[in-house]
């Protein structure tokens, strides 16, 4: 199989700081690191090229510098592509990122990086491409080459990548279901005279850090203001015309509600999967109160109301998807003039 | 207390003459089970029944609940007691349990809530009962039948085949006993005063509005916290109404296998001392949440824990009930372990739970229901297939020619909170 490697100035043997800013070339076959990664290899891969960069140019011209680099990477057709190890420098670490992320999203290729844990390229794209865990300095070159040769050859084969802790990656923040030794009430019980005891335990699931929201202060002048309705309790018009899924959503629909008065059991249902539907399909204002928000607007409490509703079912519904919706319906709320929405769920 | 359940084993069934266990063969007489699940009940229009064997090309959907056929053989009281036997306590004598077999109530779906269970393939691997030798029963109620009134009559239909099964192990001679004894946690057995005394949070899923699990009978919905021993719970003194999720909905079958009391009176005097278990409800409004986990956090304290595993059912709104108890817990200087399910998405990428507290430093998941599964075709379909597409863990277009793709939540069992299961996931 045909590897390219990418490089940095001082790896690749340019220059050190006074040539960080020059741009990218191609060199043919290994260079510098790139002779221990063909040794750690073996006769199974080839470096047929090495790309290096230098770390300012690239810091100074993300977006130039990738679709360069990438058209040099797929002149040579690799079957896998190798960055750095980067160790815990900061610009080549988000260079060899970059890279590596482009590369695998967009030509398909695997691709490989190794850094130090707190180098700040690991947040930006330990979710997207494997990064072998190496030390902070070049004393663990050795070491972190032969993790991410051993690494790249199973990916390059397509083999099962096992767990962080047994391939040398650097945990991507991925949940992946496996089955483990025990019954999940047999380790629970072990955890527990384990946590008693004062031993050493490993929780299955760190607690999240949660976002937490700090209110605006209250909307001001309410009878001037545009007031929209959203809901995660399922309402759609009758027939669900864009299919939201019962749990686990993956869209929303937004509905034109300038003509209705109120919702009926006729015109509107639950698409959730997750509540007893009976009594929101009886009357589906008490899940969307568009009768009320519509007496509301006559007796002059609010302005208007905003002539769309907008539903998901939050049944299930992860909480990346459900903040990606929000930003898209924030976006076009906040163009449309709206500026109080009342939310219900379920 | 002493409750000796005892394991009739079952290898085979067949539809035969008459009910009875011929050696680890199971006979049934389908025209006595039809007429025993009925009962007396007019608003059942019709049932079928048929047998689902492990390894066979069969799937069911959509399930609504799984039930282990027993009979009581010696002691007070009987099956399900407050809803097929009378309220007399269970929990002492002995109970034969026809291992390896199971009662499935399908057909005609209450909500879009149920689950599937497949017989062989893939999805074969995260539901205990495809494991077992089902008893399927397709159960149709009149038109027009309100869906809580439906829920009850498929849940009753499906207790009274379970005992009508189980009367055929009345004389067998079981291959196993497991013997579980409930001593009072106020006088402990001497020599062991200093292993950690632990208590079980048992939250049983009842909001109200076809989530409803039964304790004797009785609505968890209306409940206080209140104890229970571990022999009443593994007599089927609990029994699901849950219309929810399929894989983190506790069955009745789970309920009477909990594996939570099973591996604490495994344990229970060699290396901790097993003091009870709490039993709680998860409701919906943030009141009756605090009522609930503060009122259980005082029996768990009452009980002189040092320790206590919380089990939840359901994910979302019961993740808040679930915090509450851990914070109230580890205030008190209670140490905890709580066992959930994860939602990270169809990637795992998104953050697992809705509610959270530092204080759940020990956490078991039992995986994530998000990740999706393709199952192959299958050649028989007991149900209706079309529901997947409404199912939860299914979306429009999970079918396709290559079978249908669906989340694991659309697998019954799949992530049991009980941690009945293998099943967890890691951070990769």
């Amino acid at each position: 199989m045909k590897v390219v490697h990418y490089l940095n100035q001082f790896f690749g043997q340019i220059g050190a700081e006074d040539k960080a800013g020059i741009e990218p070339v191609v060199k043919t076959g290994p260079v510098g690191p790139g002779v221990l990664f063909q040794e750690l290899l073996g006769s199974e891969a080839e470096i047929t090229a090495t790309i290096v960069c230098g770390d300012n140019y690239f810091a100074e011209h993300i977006d130039k510098a990738t679709e360069k680099i990438l058209a040099m990477i797929t002149d040579y057709h690799p079957d896998l592509v190798l960055a750095g190890p980067a160790f815990n420098a900061g610009r080549y670490g988000i260079a060899c990122g970059a890279i590596c992320a482009a590369v695998v999203s967009r030509l398909g290729v695997p691709a490989i990086t190794g850094m130090f844990a707190e180098n700040p390229g690991v947040e930006s794209f330990r979710k997207t491409v494997y990064i072998v865990a190496t030390r902070g300095t070049t004393a663990g070159m050795r070491d972190g080459a032969l993790k991410m040769a051993r690494l790249a050859l199973k990916l390059a084969k397509g083999q099962p990548i096992g767990p962080p802790g047994e391939e040398g990656y650097l945990p991507r923040g991925l949940r992946k279901n496996y089955f483990a030794p025990e019954t999940g009430a047999s380790r629970a019980v072990t955890m527990l005279l384990k946590k008693l005891k004062g031993e050493p335990f490993l929780t299955e699931y760190p607690m999240p850090v949660f976002d937490r929201v700090v209110p605006l202060p209250p909307v001001e002048r309410m009878s001037e203001v545009t007031l929209a309705l959203i809901t995660s309790g399922g309402i759609v018009p009758k027939g669900n015309p864009d299919r939201v899924e019962a749990s686990s959503a993956t869209k929303y629909g937004k509905y034109d509600i300038s003509a209705l008065q109120r919702l009926t059991a006729e015109s509107h249902e639950t698409a959730h999967g997750g509540y007893d539907p009976t009594y929101a399909n009886e009357d589906p204002n008490r899940v969307l109160p568009l009768d009320v928000a519509r007496d509301l607007e006559r007796e002059g409490i609010i302005g208007r109301l905003y002539p769309y509703y907008y539903a998901t079912v939050g049944n299930g519904t992860s909480v990346a998807r459900a903040g990606q919706f929000a930003r898209e319906i924030a976006t076009e709320l906040i163009a449309d003039g709206v500026r109080a929405v009342i939310i219900t769920s379920t | 207390m002493v409750l000796e359940l005892c394991s009739v084993s079952v290898e085979d069934i067949s539809w035969g003459r008459k009910t009875i266990l011929d050696g680890t063969a199971l006979l049934v007489h389908r025209e006595g089970l039809l007429a025993a699940a009925k009962g007396n009940d007019h608003r059942i229009t019709s049932v079928k029944a048929f047998i689902a064997r492990p390894g066979e090309s069969v799937r069911i959907l959509p399930v609504k609940d799984v039930i282990e056929p027993r009979v009581k053989v010696e002691g007070k009281g009987g099956m399900f007691p407050g809803l097929i036997s009378g309220v007399e306590t269970v929990g002492t004598g002995r109970t034969h349990a026809l291992r390896g077999c199971a009662v499935v109530t399908a057909g005609q779906v209450v909500g879009v809530q149920e689950g599937l269970i497949d017989m062989s393939g893939p999805g074969a691997h995260y539901s205990p009962f495809s494991r077992t030798l089902n008893i399927v029963l397709a159960v149709n109620v009149k038109y027009g039948t309100s869906p809580h009134e439906h829920e009850e009559a498929l849940r009753l239909a499906g207790l009274r085949a379970a005992v009508y099964l189980g009367e055929a192990g009345r004389n067998a001679k079981p291959v196993d006993v497991e013997r579980f004894e409930v001593r009072s946690p106020f006088t402990p057995k001497r020599g062991n005063a200093d292993l950690p005394g632990i208590v079980y949070v048992y939250m049983l899923l009842s909001q109200g509005l076809l989530h409803d699990t039964y304790l004797y009978g009785q609505n968890a919905t209306s409940l206080l916290p209140t104890l229970i021993m571990g022999t009443e719970i593994m007599d089927g003194a609990i029994v699901s109404g849950n219309c929810v999720s399929a894989c983190d909905k506790n069955t009745t079958y789970h309920h009477q296998n909990n594996p939570v009391v099973r591996e604490l009176f495994k344990r229970d005097g060699i290396d901790l001392r097993f003091l009870g278990t709490v039993v709680g409800n998860c409701n919906v409004t943030l009141p009756a949440k605090l009522r609930a986990a503060q009122y259980g956090v005082k029996l768990v304290e009452f009980l002189c824990a040092d320790g206590a595993v919380i089990t939840k059912e359901g994910f979302g709104n019961p993740d808040a009930d679930a915090m509450m108890y851990c914070a109230g817990l580890e205030q008190m200087g209670i140490r905890t372990v709580m066992i959930t399910d994860e939602f990270a998405g169809v990637d795992g990428a998104s953050q697992s739970l809705a509610d959270t507290t530092p204080r759940a430093d020990a956490v078991v998941s039992t995986g994530n229901a998000n990740e999706r599964i393709l199952l192959p075709p299958m050649e028989k379909v007991i149900g209706d297939m079309r529901v997947i597409e409404r199912m939860a863990g299914g979306q429009s277009g999970s079918i396709s020619q290559e079978g249908i793709t669906v989340e694991l939540q659309a697998i019954l069992g799949a992530t049991n909170e009980l941690g009945f299961e293998f099943l967890s996931a890691r951070e990769e």
